[in-house]
């Protein structure tokens, strides 16, 4: 495998509506602040780049088959080779996995990753019918087919295994759009109190509409390259770009139906899915008293395909403890109480933990005054730029979203591309991006790392 | 050559989107179309799909004959609460059986907002429901609860099933209220 280089990305405003252009117009809006970024203008990039992968979840919401070729045709990128993927929410984030495929495989040089997705094109609540349909159309969406209902779901239980409460989820909101406060790419961006969040209206009890990301129409892409063509885009815009490498991904995969998902034993959890810095008798001890109190993995608490792509990325990026060996992590917070599921399959903290956890402060930023006492300091900012809650979630554009957000971490260069420093992390060197779809089908987790 | 027979002029209508009295603007510069509002138009879309069940067919026979269905491997003995004609860990094909359609609530949600073809049942009770000797869960119908008492304390209340007496053909044949 060749090093993959993430050199530039570019994001459209993300908003309820963005009626002003079509779609491909919004990714070209994301497109051109990216090879603006690195200096070059249409035709010199054109000479220089491969190929393309394209990303968008709904034909559905599209209402247009084939919407990929009609992005490549106005990007002004035909006859180079593209290709569209898909898989739920985790389209963005499989997208530039498979744009790091075709870089470490030697399959192209220079490739763009793009993404959009225009949620506008219907009501909240046909939106919400179409999101449904990507769970099982004979046995789950009839009953009532509802993500937030599913999610929702998910939480109760871990409310009822572990104790998490929903002032710990409320944090997590908190947490997010104060973030985003500071981030004029985010469609939400506001200063709220734990008890703003629990008076907002309630959704799907115990999740309120602060407890959950919005629809959106937006647009983002990345470009990443080899060395070579990171030569050779250094050669045509005349300056150096900042060395940030993706060291390693990973993707995991579960059940389609909730209902499904396996209630492992013990010894099943630990020879498949335990990460290896919990491989401590004190850890091993405290998941054998969590089996011994009735825990079973993941059952509809955990998602295993988090779980599995953690792992392998963290095995290929030679992470052993990622809490304290990454520096900020941007995750798929469809909902506040996912982004808690998520602390614990991405093993900044054990399961059973996540709630604990995101109350704590270590998944908060330095210097940023939340209103919240928390008892510890920042370790490992979560979400900096907002994360879905806040930032929007035009799915086809999420996964991507975040790996610009978390490359311009890295770069150092957030004030640059935010006008204002607030969210950029201190000293960045290492990051994570994780993508996931439907109630936990499809995760990508990829690590981004700062080369000095 | 334009006649009666061939008409050169379409027929003005009122069907569809009419969009009258655009403004645009008059003489050569057409440079103030940059600054134009879009325009944004209803397009309406619908469809009725032919969904076969497939080898799940049975599983909805039984609710119609008020019979509960699960399917089991049976060598393993691994049995799901959701039908599948397969095992995911041996591959081989599964049995059906029939069991007690009384079970336990394993997590629930009330939703207060929904998909549109929901929105008149709000709000309403989701719940996955375990069985007695079943591996995986079922996702149903919870009633005979009040919305707006809902408490993590409803996990592991104990429920029955009942099926409707006029079948859809639906998972929602049977539903769920609490046996206490």
């Amino acid at each position: 495998m060749r090093t993959v280089y993430a050199v530039s990305g570019g994001v459209s405003k993300f908003a309820k509506s963005r009626p002003d252009k079509t779609f491909p117009a919004l990714v070209k809006e994301a497109y051109d602040y990216a090879i603006a970024d690195l200096g070059l203008e249409h035709p010199q990039f054109w000479e220089l780049v491969d190929g393309t992968v394209a990303s968008y979840f709904s034909d559905h919401f599209a209402r247009q088959l084939m919407a990929a070729i009609m992005i490549q045709d106005y990007l002004g990128m035909c006859p180079k080779p593209s290709h569209r993927v898909e898989g739920g929410g985790a389209t963005g984030g499989i997208c530039f996995q498979e744009g790091w495929k075709a870089i470490a495989s030697g399959y192209m040089d220079i490739c763009l990753c793009y993404g959009f997705e225009m949620m506008s094109h219907v009501q909240t609540w046909k939106g919400n019918e179409f999101i449904a349909l990507a769970s099982d159309v004979s046995f789950d969406y009839p009953v009532g087919g509802f993500y937030s209902g599913y999610y929702a779901m998910m939480v109760t239980r871990h409310m009822k295994e572990f104790g998490t409460t929903v002032e710990q989820m409320a944090h997590v909101s908190v947490k997010n759009h104060m973030n985003a406060y500071y981030n004029p790419y985010a469609q939400k961006r506001r200063k709220l109190t734990i008890a703003d969040v629990r008076a907002a209206p309630m959704v799907a009890w115990p999740l309120t509409r602060l407890d959950i990301c919005v629809m959106s129409d937006g647009a983002a892409c990345t470009i990443l390259c080899s060395e070579e063509g990171l030569t050779k885009l250094e050669k045509a815009s005349g300056k150096r770009i900042p060395r940030v490498k993706v060291s390693g991904i990973g993707r995991g995969t579960d059940a389609m139906r909730m209902a499904d998902r396996p209630h492992q034993s013990y010894d099943d959890f630990l020879k498949y899915n335990l990460l290896p810095h919990e491989d401590t008798p004190e850890t091993r001890q405290y998941y054998k008293d969590l089996w011994e109190r009735g825990f079973r993995y993941p059952g509809v608490h955990s998602f295993r395909a988090g779980r599995m792509g953690s792992k392998e990325a963290y095995k290929n990026a030679g992470i052993h403890d990622p809490l304290h060996e990454i520096d900020f992590v941007e995750l798929h917070d469809a909902y506040t109480s996912s982004e808690i599921q998520t602390y614990e399959d991405m093993g900044l903290c054990r399961y059973g933990e996540g709630g604990h956890f995101a109350a704590s402060g270590k998944a908060f930023l330095p210097g940023i005054d939340y209103g919240l006492d928390l008892p510890e300091k920042p370790v490992c900012p979560v979400n900096p730029s907002g994360g879905l809650i806040a930032c929007g979630h035009p799915v086809g554009a999420t996964g991507l979203m975040q790996a610009v957000f978390a490359l311009w971490q890295l770069q150092h260069t957030i004030e640059k591309h935010f006008g204002t420093p607030e969210l950029q992390v201190p000293n960045a060197k290492r990051g994570a991006i994780h993508s996931h779809a439907g109630t936990g089908t499809y995760v990508t987790v990829s690590i981004l790392e700062r080369e000095e | 050559m334009a006649d009666e027979k061939f008409p050169t002029k379409i027929e003005e209508t009122l069907e569809g989107t009419v969009l009258f009295n655009v403004p645009f603007p008059e003489g050569d510069d057409l440079s103030s179309l940059k600054d134009m509002a879009p325009i944004i138009i209803k397009q309406p879309y619908s469809i009725e799909y032919i969904h076969s069940y497939g080898q799940d067919s049975p599983f909805f026979a039984g609710l119609a004959n008020r019979r509960f269905l699960v399917t089991r491997e049976p060598d393993t003995g691994y049995t799901y609460g959701t039908p599948r004609g397969h095992d995911m860990y041996t591959g081989k094909e599964t049995e059906w059986v029939e069991i007690p359609c009384e079970g336990v609530m394993h997590a629930f949600t009330v939703c207060h907002f929904g998909s549109e073809e929901f929105l008149p049942e709000c709000p309403y009770i989701l719940a996955q429901v375990e069985f007695e000797g079943v591996d995986t869960l079922f996702l149903a119908r919870v009633v005979g609860l009040d919305p707006a008492e809902a408490s993590e304390d409803w996990i592991g209340m104990k429920l029955k099933g009942r099926f409707r007496r006029w079948s859809k053909f639906k998972p929602t044949d049977v539903y769920f209220y609490p046996a206490e």
